[in-house]
Parts: structure tokens; sequence; C-alpha cells
């Protein structure tokens, strides 16, 4: 019989259950955050398999900016159900209507202020640790960024103050009121998250996959047409063939053109691109060269 | 599924590596170029660098600003702290720690050399082998990455000299006889003009070694492993108490080290109870055997009082179980140690109160000379004794890198204020 080898993805998916058996044990009040993007997906996987066959020693959480696509919400309902777990989900809504959260515009971008609700949240459940599905290969500041990421009473994330992280012995420890996020698939890539889907054999929302749908152009990417993105004088809809690369606030998250139709076309148009994935994708990483740093030191994922 | 017999390491798809050396020695421009010429650079990128080196007012594309971090770098021009990159290429998976080579960054390249399989120390051939050339090798050495590459940049400055080269390299060899490192490769390369670095180029033809790629693509990495002492940590305890697994006790955790088979003879430390292995799991179902460093679900045929903390050793093949020993220790803090203070010491998946005992000597990095101290400040690394509240199982460092090693925490700022490397008991 030929052994099969031991592949990057099972040394990357080792290290991720380690990670998270490490948080279930030592932290009093994990959550782990689920929006129903490919990243979060892949981290129920890893949970099922860091877990099974109990349940999760932690609640799953999705902080809603009500921007979602509406097949990602679906496609977040179905898993919770098939998974049996339990899904707290928090809303910017609740945030804006207790003045917690003040928009210049009803259709401005959330995700910068999805930072407000999520240390709401974890306030008003007293969580020690969130785990998400952050790596460190989608921007520059997330390079710097530990496996487990200590953050003060205010939520904040100081770059030049942060535990030094040995060998893989993780510090979980916390005052009262503060908090670490917890990121199992730090060492991830796009191309090993694609990857590691196509192997699983897991599903995701359908806007991963290309599809007709409407669009303009603006600055140097497209805009799906929605509720919240409508053409502007001298903008013209267009209907175009693109897919989604992240799954986000609708109002800034761009597609990309492509036919890449299933996991596998992916998989080969991911190992081709020229282009980062946030690069590709969020009008708001374009602002100025640190802008996921700034908004990271203020309690942003 | 059938059961999955063994699991081989003919292929091992991730290699980790540190860069040592300093903004001057090219170090950002070497990770530039392997980046660079691997095509792991994306457009945005490409772009985005190309506009900044336009605004220093410089020509070209500086491929040193890649690596470039946060907003206070920039503003500096400094590197600050370990940043971690990726890149591929058909072969294999890789995982750069970028760590600075500033004389106060001892803990960084510390930080950053823990979880490697392989270090590259750069040296300018025009400087030749410098004082911080032997601290990066000493540190190297200490924390026993298993494979060292000396890359002496800046050829194309010293007109590709295969003498200067070959000076280098014995004045190195020199040095590194008295350290640990078994297995060093030299390569004389120029990242600026892409000179062996993935590129052999037309300028070294008298060198016929390999490009640097080549080598990180190619090394072998299975034996990185201590593949002889099985030593599980038991992680989490799971006991679902459902209706259908309402007696169902497995231990969860990751095999650090060696391997364990159905039916295998285990013991418990450190209360010494025995068992044997009934069940091996996977979430696809279970096998027969499983190796480091998979992580798995073990049940044992007997009903034995284990937690979390504990760990699941071959019988016969007992580690020591001791309540003090010695190590090596990096001091990563800014408060220095307190002799008279207690802290708290995580080795594996345990957490003990500790004091450190004895402090026998403090090593200069520079001359490896060992000096009295009676404290211990950031970047300093000292051979000390310490006591420890509950017995720990201990792996000297040098054979066992993943059980052998330990973190210090300090209780009150829950800081960690330094990082540990068991050493071989006293005979």
């Amino acid at each position: 019989m030929n052994n099969p080898p031991f592949t990057h993805l099972d040394a990357l998916e080792s290290e991720a259950i380690h990670i998270m058996r490490e948080v279930a044990a030592e932290c009093a009040n994990p959550v782990l955050l689920f929006s129903g993007g490919k990243d979060s997906i892949v981290l129920l996987r890893l949970a099922e398999k860091a877990f099974r066959p109990g349940r999760f020693p932690f609640p799953l959480m999705h902080i809603d900016t009500e921007h979602n696509f509406p097949e990602v919400i679906e496609f977040r309902d179905q898993r919770v159900k098939e998974l049996g777990e339990r899904l707290i989900v928090r809303s910017m809504e609740d945030s804006i209507k207790k003045g917690r959260v003040v928009l210049r515009s009803e259709n401005q971008s959330r995700n910068a202020f999805q930072s407000v609700t999520l240390l709401d949240a974890i306030a008003e459940f007293k969580f020690d640790a969130c785990i998400g599905g952050a790596r460190r290969d989608e921007e520059k500041a997330r390079a710097k960024e530990r496996i487990f990421s200590f953050r003060d009473e205010f939520g904040q994330w100081d770059p030049k103050n942060q535990r030094p992280e040995l060998w893989d012995i993780y510090n979980t420890r916390t005052h009262p009121g503060e908090n670490i996020r917890v990121f199992p698939i730090s060492n991830w890539t796009e191309l090993d998250v694609w990857e590691y889907i196509a192997r699983e054999k897991l599903e995701v929302p359908r806007i991963y996959f290309a599809h007709q749908r409407a669009v303009i152009r603006r600055a140097a990417g497209l805009l799906p047409v929605s509720h919240l993105v409508q053409p502007q004088e001298g903008e013209k809809m267009e209907q175009m063939i693109v897919r989604f690369r992240t799954v986000g606030d609708m109002s800034c998250t761009c597609p990309v053109e492509s036919d890449a139709a299933n996991v596998e076309e992916i998989i080969a148009e991911t190992a081709m691109t020229r282009i980062t994935e946030r690069g590709a994708t969020r009008m708001d990483d374009q602002t100025s060269d640190a802008s996921m740093e700034l908004r990271k030191k203020e309690g942003y994922f | 599924m059938s059961a999955i017999e063994k699991i081989s390491f003919d292929q091992t798809g991730l290699l980790r590596f540190i860069t040592a050396g300093s903004v001057d020695d090219g170090k950002s421009t070497l990770i530039g170029r392997l980046l660079h010429d691997s095509k792991s650079i994306f457009e945005d990128q490409l772009t985005s660098i190309t506009n900044t080196t336009r605004k220093r007012g410089m020509q070209g594309v500086d491929l040193s600003l890649l690596t470039d971090g946060l907003q206070a770098e920039r503003e500096q021009g400094i590197t600050i702290d370990v940043a971690y990159r990726y890149f591929a290429t058909p072969k294999r998976k890789f995982i750069i720690a970028d760590t600075p080579g500033h004389e106060q960054y001892t803990r960084n390249m510390v930080t950053g050399a823990s979880t490697a399989n392989l270090a590259i120390i750069l040296i300018d051939a025009r400087k030749g082998v410098l004082t911080q050339s032997r601290r990066h090798a000493y540190l190297a050495s200490l924390v026993g990455i298993p494979h060292l590459v000396v890359a002496v940049n800046k050829m194309d400055l010293v007109d590709y000299s295969q003498p200067v080269f070959e000076k280098i390299c014995q004045d190195f060899a020199a040095f590194a006889e008295k350290l640990n490192l078994r297995n060093i490769e030299y390569i004389p390369m120029s990242a600026l003009n892409g000179d062996m670095v993935v590129e052999r180029g037309d300028q070294l033809n008298w060198y016929q070694g390999s490009t640097l790629i080549d080598l990180l693509e190619n090394v072998s990495i299975e034996d990185d492993i201590n593949h002889e002492d099985f030593r599980f940590p038991v992680q989490w305890v799971c006991r679902p108490q459902t209706k259908e697994l309402h007696d169902f006790r497995g231990y969860m955790g990751r095999i650090e080290s060696g391997s364990i088979h159905v039916g295998d003879n285990i013991t418990v430390l450190p209360s010494g109870l025995t068992s044997r292995i009934k069940e091996i799991i996977l979430y696809e179902g279970p096998i027969n055997e499983a190796i480091a460093p998979q992580s798995v679900t073990l049940t044992i045929e007997d009903h034995l009082d284990i937690s979390r903390g504990d760990v699941l050793v071959k019988t016969g093949e007992t580690p020591r179980v001791t309540k003090a020993f010695d190590a090596m220790l990096c001091w990563l803090s800014e408060q220095p140690l307190d002799p008279n203070r207690k802290y708290l010491i995580k080795q594996s998946t345990r957490m003990v109160k500790a004091v450190i005992s004895r402090i026998d000597y403090r090593v200069d990095v520079n001359t490896m000379a060992h000096e009295a101290t009676n404290t211990l400040k950031m970047n300093d690394i000292a051979h000390v004794g310490l006591k420890v509240q509950q017995p720990l199982v201990c792996d000297d460092y040098a054979r066992n890198r993943s059980t052998g090693c330990f973190i210090v925490i300090d209780e009150s700022s829950n800081n960690t204020v330094a990082a540990g490397m068991i050493s071989p008991a006293e005979e």
C-alpha cells in the first residue's frame, strides 16, 4: 500500500488544530467568529477535526454589518444548522441605534465600524478569546501579527508591545477585560485555503464562483450594483461574468472578472493570479499605505 | 474509509526559515529577490513599491521595500519585529521569519528561530565575518536550527572574486567548529543582481554548488523532528457523554515526537500509571499508526485519571520527571529578572510556578565568554537552575526540540519574559 505523504496542508492543519485545542483548554470563555466567508468556513472544519466527536467548546458569532450578500447569510445559517452548534449574531444596526456608531450616510462602507459592534459583543458576553480566520499573507500589517494577538481593555492592538511567541507554546493569559484574538490559519495563504476547501470538499457561498452580475466601474475596480451601490453620473451599469475573492461589505467588496466556475478552476486561477486578494477586492484597503494597520489599532480584526 | 497504515515524510512540503543579517547586508533585498524571482510578488505590491521608490527620489524598484511592514517602520526606515512572509515553488511551500539584525534584537532572532528548520546568515563579501555574523551563528546553534546557509552577498562589489569567498568560508568554518552546527552550506551571491538566488547568473561560473532556491527546495528536513521518543502531551479530554458515546473518553493532542501504534503499551507521566493504546482516531476515522506532528485523539484500554498537562510516553522509555532542572534562558522582557520572585513556566501543556534558583553564568553573545551576574536583562542569555512546584516531564532540548523548550511568564503582567531550553541532567 502506498503511504500518503505528509503534505504542507497536513502540517498547516495539524498546527491549526493544536492552536484551537490550546484556546479551548486555557481560555475561560472563547468564541469563534464565523462570517460565512471562505476562511471561517475552513475554521469550522478545523474545529470539527479538533473536537469531534464532542461539541465545540465555544459558540460561533457573526458581526453582521447588514451590508452582507444575501447568499452569504443564507449559507451561514445553513452551515450552522448542519453542525448543530450555537450561533450568536450581533448586528451593527443595534450599534447605530444605540448611537455607538454614527455613519455619514446610509450607504457608507461599514467595514471599519465592525470593530465597535465586535467590542460591544465581547463586553456583553465577556469573551476572553476570539478565534478568527485572518491570515498573515493578506496584508502587510497582518505579517507582523502573532497567532495569539493580545488586545488591551480598549480592544487595541499595539504593534510595538506584542508578546514574543516562541516555538508553539502560546501564552493565553489575560487580565479581566482584556482579550486575545487567535488566528489558527495565520500561516495559510489564499491558495492553501482553496486547496484545503477542495481536499475537504467544503461548500462555499456561490458568489465565490463565476456568475453574471450588474456592475459599475469605479476607481480601479468593479463594484456590484445593489440597493447600496447605484450608478452615479457618468457611470454605466454593465453585465459581466465575475466572482468574488472575498465576501464582505457589499458597498466596498469588488468582484473580479473570472470564468472560474468551480473550486478546481479557482485554484488554477489563484495559482496564476498577479494581484493580491485585498488589492483586488477591498476599496477600503486602498486609501493609504497603512489603512489596515490603523483599523487594527482601533480594534478591528 | 480504510485505515491509513503509515504516513511517509518523503515529500515534506513545508520549510520554515529565518534570515539573519542587517539591512546593510542586503537582507531585505535578498528576500525581495527570492519573492520576485519565484514570481511571488503581486502586481499591486510592485506598483506600490515602485511608487514609494520614486517618492523617496530613487530610480527603479527598491525590492527591500517589499518587507516594510508597519507605519512606524516606514517612517523610521527600520524593522522592529519579526514579520512572516510566504512563497511557494512547485516543490515546496516556504515561510520566512524576517528578523532584524541589530545588536539589541537578540530576542527577535530567538523568537523567529524557534520554529525554523533553516537559517540564512548573510555576510557582506566586502566586510567578511563580523561580530554580528558570529552572534547570529551562536544564536542559531543555541536554538538548535538544524540547517544553516551562509550567504556571502554583494559578490558584485568584490568583482565576484573566488578567493574572497573562500576566505570568508574558512573564517566562518573555523568559528562554527566551536558551536553545535553540523549542516552548513556556503553560497556566493548578489541579491541585487540576482546571481545564485533563483537564477545562476553568468558571473559566478567558478561556483559549482546549488543556488539558494535549489538548496531551500531540496534540503532534507525529515530528520528535523525526533522520530524516536513518543511524546503526547494531553491538550484536551473529550467526553461527549451523549447516549451513543456515554463512556467515550478521548485524549486529544499533538504527537510532539516519535510514533504510536494501536496496542502499544504506554505510561502516563507524571503519575506513572500504565495502559495500552486502544484506538487512534482522526476526524476521517480510525488509523493504526500515527507520527509526529499529527494531531490525533487517543483512547486507552483502562479507566485512568488523565487530564491536561499529563504526557503519554511508551512504557520503558520514560524520560526525566523532575522538580529541578538546568536550562539556557534567553531573557526577553524589558523588566529584568528578579531572582526573588516566582514566575510561571509553560512547557508542553503544563503551567507551573517556578523560581530561578541559580544563575551560573551569562554568555557574551559576541565572544561566547562566560560572565558572572546576579540578574538578567533583555537580550541576555544565561545558564540557570530552576525549581518548579509540580514535576515536569523533561527532555533535553538538544535531543527533543519540541518538548525540551518552555516559556517564562510574569504572573502580574502576564507577559512572556523569557524563553528556556532544558539542559542535559548532571551526571
